[in-house]
C-alpha cells in the first residue's frame, strides 16, 4: 500500500504523518493523533457522528481520505474549547440538556458551530435542516434545537 | 396531582431539582470514554467474515488466503472453537445459538469466521478474504409458513425436533373470555402487525477483551447494559476453558445509547474473548453500522389478532389477542426467564376489563435470533399497541369519540391498587386526570371542530389518542429472575470523613445520566450536596452486584437501593449524632443535612460534621465508617402511564403524514430530575415516531436483509421530528421508597398508536379501519389513490 506524507493542521497545531492511501480521516485522527472526541457511528455517511470542520465546513470525516486534508486545517470537537472556557455552542448544549449519551454530541457541534459562523442567527427551520445529516437517537432533537439557539444568542450578546 | 415542592435547596439538588448534568463535561469537551476510544498496548484488531446466505450449508472454508494478508495472524472459525466447546453458546431464554458454524448457517449476515490482525484496516482485507463454499438451503421467512406442515425444520441440531414452533405462553381465562365475547354487543377485530426494528444506537457495539497470561485475569471493556450478568454468564459458559468469576472482569465505559440492543452477548464478543485467550494479547472487536443492523438483535417482529368485546353503550367487557413471534432462528430475547413473551400480559392496558386473554407462539426463521426491547420493558410496546388500536377501532365502530370511550373505560382512580383480569397488581395511577390535561392542552374540542371543517373542504387530518399504561422495574424476585439470578439491584454507599461520598451502583447508564440523578437520591436523602456525591458504575471489580439497566428499571430498583442505602447511613449518623450531643436518639430530628435537638434547633450536627466524627470520634463499640450496602427486591412493578395526542395533517399529493402538534402527558410518579425527565421523554418520543412513520427491517423471500444500512433503515432526523410538547400529573407510587415510577420508555410505548390513530382517523371517513406501521408516505398515497382523493 503506498504511502503519503501528509501536513495537516489539527486545532491549531501542525502534523506531519505518514499514512496509507486509504486511511480515513476519522481513523487519522482518532487512531493516529488520538483526538478520539469524533465517533463513528455509521459507514454510509448518514450519521454525522463524524462531522469535523475541514477549512471551516463540516465534513463526515468517514467518507473523507487522510491524503485529502494534506495541507489544510482540520477542527474536531477538542478544539473548541479556548483558554479554559467553552465555546458558546459546548455551553448552550450543557445548558439546554442538548445530549444525553454524548455519543453524536461532538458531530453535533461541530455542525452547529459552523452553522453559527455563517448564520449568527437561525430560525428553528434552518437549525432543523443544519443538524439534519447529524442522527441523534436520544434527544428527540428538542433540547439540541435550543442548545442552539442559546448558543446563538450568546453569542450575539457577546459581540 | 402536582408536582412536589423540593425538600432541598438548589444547592444541595435533591429531588426535583433541574440540575446540569454532571457526565456533560467530559462529553462536551471529547472526553468521553467509548470502547473504540481504549487502545491498549499491543492491541489486536478483529474483523468478521459473514454469510451472503439466509441458510445454507457450509462446504468448505478456505482461510489460506486471508492468512497470507499482510497483518493477519489468525483466522478463526467454528472447528477452532469447537475444539474448545464454544461453537455454541446458551441465550438468555435458555435457546442455543452459535458462536461460530461449523456447518451451517442460519441467516444472512451470520458470523462465519473471524480473522486477527495488527491494525483494522489489514482485519478487514483478512475478512474479505476468507473463502466459503455454500449449498443454499431452502429459506423459511415467513413465520406463519414456519408452522405449516412440511415446512423445512430449521433447527435440527437439537434432537427430536419436528417443527418450527419454541413454545407457547399464555395468560388469562380462556373459557371466561370465551363466554364474554359470545355474549357482547359488539366485537371488533383487527390483525396488527408490528415490524421488525432495531435500536441503532449511533454507538455500535464492540469490545476490547484483554487476557492476562500472567494473572489469569481477563479484563473486557464492553458495550453491555448488564456487566455483572454478562461476568456471570461468562464465567458459566468458559468455566471449562479455565475462566473463573473471580478472574473476569467486566468493564462498561461510556455508551452510546443502548435501548436493549446491549443487552445480550452477541457471537463478536466470545470470539474477541477467546482470540484474548489463545493469542495472549488485547483483542478488539468493534461491529460497523451494516454488521450492527443486519446481526445484532431486532425488536418487535409480532404478528397480532386483536379483538375487543362492549357493550352498546361502550362498555368494554373482554379482550382477546393471539400473536405469533417472529424470534429468528434462536430465542435470543432478553426477558426475564419465566417470561418467554415478557410483560405483553399488560395488554389489558388502561381499562377495567374484567375478561381477558392472550396467548403467543414463539417461532423459528431464517433471521437474526432475538429479540430485545427498543426502549420499552419487555414486549410492552407491543400489547399498548393492540390495545390502543384495537380501542379506537371500537370507537370507530360504535360511533363514539375515542375520548370519551377511553375515558368510560379507564380503570377508576379510587380502585387502585388495581388487580388485572391478566394477573398483574397495579401499584397507582390517575388516567382520566392525564387524558384530560392532555384535552385541555391540545385544545380537543376545537380541533374536532377543525377536523369537519377541513373534512368538508377535501383536507385531510386526524387526531389520535393513546392512553397507556407501562408496567416496569423488573422486578420482584418472587417472578424475575434472568437465568437464575434475581433481579434486585443494588447501591454501594461511602461517605468519606469530609463528608463527600462515593456510590456504586448495579445499573449501568447508557446516557440517561445516573451519574446526575442518583446523585440527587443521595443528596435528597443525606441533604450532602449531589454535587459531593460521585456515582460510579458499570466496573464489576468495583460496583456491587446487579442486572443492569434496561426496561426502565434503573430507578425503580438501583434508584431505590440507593434511598435505602442512604437511610441505612442516616440511621448510623443517628447514633453517632446522638454521641455527639449527648441526648438520646428519640430526641433527634431530621431536617435535610442535620440532626437537631427536639425543641433546642441550634443544637444540631450536620451530616458532615457526624461523617468527620464517624472516623474521629465515633461511640466505643460502635464499627468507624460510614457506609452502607443495599440489594433491593421491589415487593413490585411501577406502572407509569399517560395520555398522548398526536394531530396529523396528510398531504393528498405526496401522502405524507406531518405531525402538526403532539402533545404527552406523562405520570411517571415523582420526578428526581425534570430537565432529564423532559429529555427522556423528548427521545422516547421521537423513537415512538420512528417505528410508526419510518423504520422497518424487513426481509425478501431469500432472507436478504433489505434495510441493512442507514440508506434504507430510516431513522428520524431533526426534519421530520416535530417539537414535541410535554406536561406532567404526578401520582407518586406507593411501595417505592420515594414514590418513582421510572421514565426513559413511557414514551416510546406510548406514541407509536397515538399516530397511527390520528393517521385512521384522518382517513377513516374514507372507510379506512387500520394501517400497519411503518405509516410511509407510499402506503398513506397508494389508499389515497385507491379512494380517488390524491392529488
Amino acid at each position: 500500500m503506498a504511502m503519503h506524507r501528509i501536513r495537516v493542521k489539527v486545532n491549531g497545531a501542525a502534523h506531519e504523518s505518514e499514512v496509507e492511501s486509504r486511511l480515513l480521516l476519522v481513523h487519522y485522527l482518532r487512531e493516529m493523533l488520538r483526538l478520539t472526541g469524533t465517533h463513528i457511528g455509521c459507514d454510509t455517511t448518514h450519521c454525522g457522528a463524524c462531522t469535523v470542520l475541514l477549512d471551516g465546513r463540516p465534513v463526515k470525516s468517514c467518507t473523507v481520505l487522510a491524503v485529502q486534508a494534506d495541507g489544510r486545517d482540520v477542527m474536531t470537537v477538542e478544539g473548541l474549547e479556548k483558554d479554559g472556557k467553552l465555546d458558546p455552542i459546548q455551553e448552550g448544549f450543557f445548558q439546554e440538556h442538548g445530549l444525553q449519551c454524548g455519543y453524536c454530541t461532538p458531530g453535533m457541534m461541530m455542525t452547529s458551530h459552523a452553522l453559527l459562523q455563517r448564520n449568527p442567527n437561525p430560525s428553528e427551520g434552518e437549525i432543523r435542516q443544519a443538524i439534519s445529516g447529524n442522527l441523534c437517537r436520544c434527544t428527540g432533537y428538542v433540547n439540541i434545537v435550543k442548545s442552539v439557539q442559546h448558543a446563538a444568542a450568546a453569542a450575539r450578546s457577546r459581540s | 396531582m402536582s408536582a412536589p415542592t423540593p425538600k432541598t435547596t438548589p444547592e444541595v439538588g435533591g429531588m426535583g431539582h433541574s440540575i446540569k448534568r454532571k457526565e456533560d463535561p467530559r462529553f462536551l469537551r471529547g472526553r468521553g470514554n467509548y470502547v473504540d476510544d481504549i487502545q491498549l498496548p499491543g492491541m489486536l484488531h478483529m474483523d468478521i467474515a459473514r454469510s451472503p446466505y439466509a441458510h445454507a450449508k457450509i462446504k468448505k472454508i478456505d482461510t489460506e488466503k486471508a492468512m497470507k494478508v499482510p497483518g493477519v495472524l489468525a483466522v478463526i472459525t467454528g472447528a477452532t472453537l469447537e475444539q474448545y466447546k464454544l461453537h455454541w453458546m446458551p441465550t438468555l431464554m435458555s435457546d442455543t445459538q452459535m458462536v461460530l458454524p461449523t456447518d451451517r448457517v442460519m441467516y444472512q449476515a451470520q458470523e462465519v469466521a473471524a480473522v486477527i490482525a495488527t491494525d483494522r484496516y489489514a482485519a478487514a482485507d483478512g475478512a474479505a478474504a476468507v473463502e466459503v463454499e455454500y449449498e443454499p438451503l431452502p429459506v423459511v421467512v415467513d413465520p406463519f409458513k414456519a408452522l405449516e406442515p412440511g415446512a423445512p425444520v430449521l433447527r435440527t441440531d437439537k434432537p427430536g425436533k419436528k417443527d418450527n414452533r419454541i413454545w407457547h405462553w399464555e395468560a388469562g381465562d380462556r373459557a371466561a373470555t370465551e363466554k364474554a365475547f359470545r355474549e357482547a354487543d359488539v366485537v371488533v377485530k383487527e390483525q396488527i402487525y408490528i415490524p421488525r426494528i432495531h435500536v441503532a444506537s449511533i454507538e455500535t457495539c464492540g469490545c476490547v477483551a484483554d487476557f492476562d497470561r500472567v494473572t489469569g485475569k481477563l479484563t473486557v471493556f464492553m458495550t453491555t447494559q448488564a456487566p455483572h450478568a454478562i461476568r456471570t454468564v461468562f464465567a458459566l459458559v468458559a468455566g471449562h476453558v479455565g475462566l473463573s468469576e473471580e478472574k473476569i472482569r467486566i468493564v462498561s465505559p461510556d455508551i452510546g445509547g443502548g435501548f436493549g440492543g446491549k443487552v445480550p452477548v452477541y457471537p463478536g464478543y466470545v470470539i474477541a474473548v477467546a482470540a484474548s485467550v489463545v493469542i495472549g494479547k488485547p483483542v478488539k472487536w468493534v461491529e460497523d453500522r451494516m454488521e450492527n443492523l443486519q446481526a445484532d438483535s431486532f425488536a418487535r417482529d409480532y404478528h397480532m389478532t386483536a379483538e375487543l368485546a362492549a357493550k352498546k353503550d361502550g362498555t368494554m367487557t373482554a379482550v382477546r389477542i393471539k400473536t405469533l413471534a417472529d424470534h429468528g432462528y434462536a430465542d435470543a430475547a432478553a426477558n426475564p426467564s419465566k417470561f418467554p413473551a415478557g410483560l405483553f400480559s399488560i395488554c389489558t392496558g388502561s381499562y377495567d376489563l374484567k375478561n381477558a386473554f392472550c396467548e403467543v407462539d414463539g417461532v423459528y426463521t431464517n433471521k437474526p435470533p432475538g429479540g430485545v426491547a427498543y426502549r420499552c420493558s419487555f414486549r410492552v410496546t407491543e400489547a399498548v399497541h393492540a390495545i390502543e388500536r384495537i380501542t379506537d377501532r371500537l370507537a370507530q365502530e360504535l360511533k363514539m369519540d375515542p375520548a370519551a370511550l377511553r375515558m368510560k373505560n379507564f380503570i377508576p382512580k379510587e380502585k387502585f391498587p388495581y388487580h388485572s383480569a391478566l394477573g398483574w397488581e397495579y401499584d397507582s395511577g390517575d388516567y382520566p386526570a392525564a387524558l384530560k390535561k392532555a384535552m385541555d392542552l391540545i385544545g380537543y374540542d376545537a380541533l374536532r371542530k377543525e377536523q369537519v371543517e377541513k373534512r368538508a373542504k377535501g383536507e385531510l387530518m386526524g387526531i389520535g389518542i393513546s392512553s397507556f399504561t407501562e408496567i416496569v422495574g423488573a422486578g420482584p424476585s418472587k417472578h424475575f429472575d434472568i437465568l437464575g439470578i434475581k433481579m434486585f439491584d443494588s447501591c454501594e454507599l461511602r461517605v468519606h470523613p469530609t463528608g463527600k461520598a462515593i456510590a456504586r451502583f448495579g445499573t449501568k447508564s447508557q446516557g440517561q445520566g445516573h451519574e446526575t440523578t442518583y446523585a440527587q437520591i443521595i443528596a435528597e436523602e443525606l441533604g450532602i450536596p449531589a454535587a459531593h456525591v460521585q456515582v460510579e458504575e458499570g466496573d464489576t471489580d468495583t460496583a456491587p452486584y446487579g442486572l443492569g439497566t434496561y426496561a426502565s428499571r434503573s430507578t425503580p430498583t438501583a434508584g431505590a437501593a440507593g434511598a435505602i442505602a442512604a437511610r441505612k447511613v442516616r440511621d448510623k449518623a443517628k447514633k453517632i449524632a446522638a454521641h455527639l450531643l449527648e441526648v438520646s436518639e428519640d430526641d433527634l430530628v431530621w431536617e435535610p443535612g442535620k440532626f437537631s435537638v427536639k425543641g433546642a434547633p441550634q443544637k444540631a450536627k450536620t451530616i458532615q460534621e457526624i461523617a468527620l466524627a464517624a472516623y474521629t470520634n465515633h461511640p466505643q463499640g460502635m464499627e468507624a465508617g460510614l457506609e452502607a450496602v443495599d440489594y433491593y427486591d421491589p415487593p413490585n412493578l411501577t406502572f407509569p402511564f399517560g395520555s398522548y395526542i398526536c394531530v396529523v395533517d396528510i398531504d393528498r399529493g405526496t401522502g405524507e403524514v406531518k405531525i402538526r402538534r403532539f402533545v404527552a402527558v406523562d405520570d411517571c410518579g415523582n420526578i428526581i430530575n425534570p430537565m432529564i425527565v423532559d429529555g427522556q421523554i423528548h427521545g422516547g418520543l421521537t423513537m415512538g415516531m420512528a417505528p410508526a412513520l419510518l423504520e422497518e427491517i424487513s426481509y425478501d423471500e431469500q432472507g436478504n436483509n433489505q434495510a441493512g444500512s442507514f440508506m434504507d433503515y430510516l431513522v428520524p432526523t431533526a426534519m421530520e421530528t416535530p417539537s414535541w410538547e410535554t406536561a406532567k400529573t404526578t401520582t407518586p407510587s406507593p411501595h417505592h421508597p420515594f414514590g418513582a415510577k421510572g421514565v426513559g420508555e413511557s414514551a416510546t410505548v406510548g406514541a407509536p398508536p397515538a399516530i397511527v390513530n390520528a393517521v385512521v382517523d384522518a382517513l377513516a371517513h374514507l372507510g379506512v379501519k387500520h394501517l400497519d406501521i411503518p405509516i410511509t408516505p407510499e402506503k398513506v398515497w397508494r389508499i389515497l389513490k385507491e379512494k380517488g382523493v390524491a392529488e
